[in-house]
């Protein structure tokens, strides 16, 4: 059948499943309904509930302004699809052209979108993870256990990571009067996203709002009482902090497991996809009926030298299901790349935190509007003299403005005047990334793949 | 009524937490915090909040419906 008549047949009758039922498939289900596809949708999701949004379950939940329960995801048409929630899929058989779930059951498909996403990393010992009081924050269910903890008062909550769910998770303890230690392995706060210089600040804005900050530690054990709650946690240094609630932040592991044996290309760092979010098989031959979007994809950037870019940010699940969702249903000169600016957010001791760009690959860092000590400010990367990232404090008005730089591959260091420059943000500083082959908590952009640009591999280590 | 914002595009101009205070309220000087499920009652204010937005960042579902569980 030749593509434009395939293509109408499946807008008309095909199967279309999506695995994978959070804020990618509920965006990418609508957005076929919205592209006219009229065939029968089915969405798979291993957890309960219906689809709800993960960012107010670190913020607005912790700081007692949302249920934990409530947070489901308005919809914003009808979907008319049949909804299989609370089991898994375990596993795919793409020459069949079927998914298996966890009940046993197969669901047979002409057009696969996979959005699995990701899910926390454990505490990697697993009788300590396993002690009442140990935490991780990444669902609903999660949120509630935690909720319900810290509203029963504890003495101390230990927060492990201080990557950006860490930190919003001591920000909220804080204003609930709790007292919390951080321990983190880098030298401060958020290092593996924004670097050493933004580090410093966030390390000042934890320590001024009464956070215990451990900076250069690890923590070597978790120590439980008699009656299997945590008591203690160890650290490298040799100290020992008392608590009673530990909150594991270490970052997030992509949910491929299942695709094992699959013939697709996905491993710990996702599946890969091309820029049409089509799914490499796993000799990098591209399929044509398998898509993926949202965190657990990764697929190459022209703006950043066309390397594959994951992203764990709201704002691409919602971009890339749109335009998967398009591509599936559409033939080959009609499809469409996906081009998204990454940009994320963070609300952490009443800082509103953004950036533009990609920031970990930034090998230099200006500070082109207000100041570092004020944390009010604009921090602009730079990358083999063009601007590649920004990040803002207070101050993100000005990111749609240097995400237009970004865009044009404008020059760095920025010589044109901004608004409040100071003294100190006349000159590039470097921006202090760790060595990539140190270990730490995750970057919220994982950087990897061949560049044809410029022939460098960037290499992103295995963690733990 | 459920709601989400899209905090990539909110800028901290906090319409929102002047017209519909008991849903959306500022944290520090620009970050929004807000409740996603919101009852009927609130229907007015959040149409307001929604309508003021100068970025259109919010988003809400069952806004129009004459009656609403909430």
């Amino acid at each position: 059948m030749p593509d434009e008549e395939y293509h109408e047949w499946l807008r008309r009758e095909g199967r279309i499943v999506i695995v994978g039922a959070s804020l990618a498939g509920l965006r990418a289900a609508e957005a076929l309904r919205a592209g006219g596809f009229a065939g029968s949708l089915t969405l798979i999701g291993d957890e309960p509930h219906e689809p709800y949004d993960r960012p107010p379950l670190s913020k607005a939940v912790l700081l007692g302004k949302a249920s934990p329960e409530h947070t489901e995801l308005p919809r914003l048409r009808r979907t008319d699809a049949t909804w299989r929630l609370g089991v898994a899929a375990t596993g795919l058989d793409m020459t069949a052209k079927r998914v298996r779930l966890a009940d046993g059951e197969e669901v047979p498909y002409d057009r696969l979108l996979i959005a699995t996403g990701v899910r926390a990393r454990p505490w990697p010992k697993e009788d300590e993870a396993q002690l009442d009081g140990v935490f991780v924050l990444r669902t609903r269910d999660d949120a509630v256990r935690l909720h319900r903890r810290l509203a029963a008062s504890p003495r101390r909550v230990f927060v492990i990571g201080a990557g950006f769910t860490g930190s919003e998770i001591a920000s909220a303890c804080r204003a609930r009067g709790l007292a919390v230690t951080v321990a983190e392995r880098a030298d401060g706060p958020l290092v593996g996203a924004l670097g050493g210089v933004i580090g410093a600040v966030a390390a000042d804005l934890h320590r001024d709002n009464g956070v215990d900050l451990r900076t250069g530690v690890t923590v070597t054990g978790l120590e439980g009482d008699a009656t299997g709650r945590v008591r203690a946690a160890h650290l490298s240094d040799g100290s020992v902090v008392d608590t009673d609630v530990v909150v594991v932040s270490l970052g997030a592991i992509r949910n491929t497991d299942w695709l094992k044996g699959s013939g697709l290309g996905a491993g710990p760092r996702g599946i890969a996809c091309d820029a049409g979010c089509r799914a490499f098989d796993f000799r990098g031959i591209v399929t044509d009926d398998v898509f993926v979007a949202g965190d657990v994809a990764r697929c190459p950037h022209p703006l950043f030298g066309y390397q594959f870019l994951s992203l764990e940010h709201w704002g691409n699940a919602v971009a890339q299901a749109e335009v998967a969702a398009h591509n599936m249903i559409s033939a080959g000169a009609d499809r469409r790349p996906h081009l998204w600016m990454p940009a994320f957010w963070s609300s952490q001791f009443g800082v509103n935190i953004k950036s533009v760009g990609v920031p970990a690959m930034g090998e230099e860092i200006m500070i082109t509007q207000g100041s570092l000590a004020e944390r009010r400010f604009v921090g602009v990367y730079g990358h083999q003299g063009r601007v590649i990232a920004a990040v803002s404090f207070d101050n993100s008005r000005w990111l749609d403005f240097y995400q237009q730089q970004i865009e044009r591959g404008a020059p760095f260091p920025v010589e044109y005047r901004t608004v409040d420059r100071r003294p100190e943000g006349r000159a590039p500083m470097p921006a202090g990334f760790p060595d990539p082959s140190l270990p730490t908590h995750g970057p919220t952009v994982t950087l990897s793949g061949y560049s044809p640009a410029d022939r460098q591999l960037v290499f992103t280590p295995a963690r733990h | 009524m459920r709601l989400v914002v899209d905090l990539n595009k909110c800028q901290g101009y906090a319409q929102c937490a002047f017209l519909a205070p008991d849903v959306f309220t500022m944290h520090g000087e620009e970050s929004l915090v807000y409740n996603p499920r919101v009852g009927p009652e609130q229907r007015e204010q959040v149409a307001r909040a929604v309508a003021a937005c100068p970025v259109g960042a919010i988003a809400v579902e069952g806004l129009r419906e004459a009656s609403d569980a909430g």
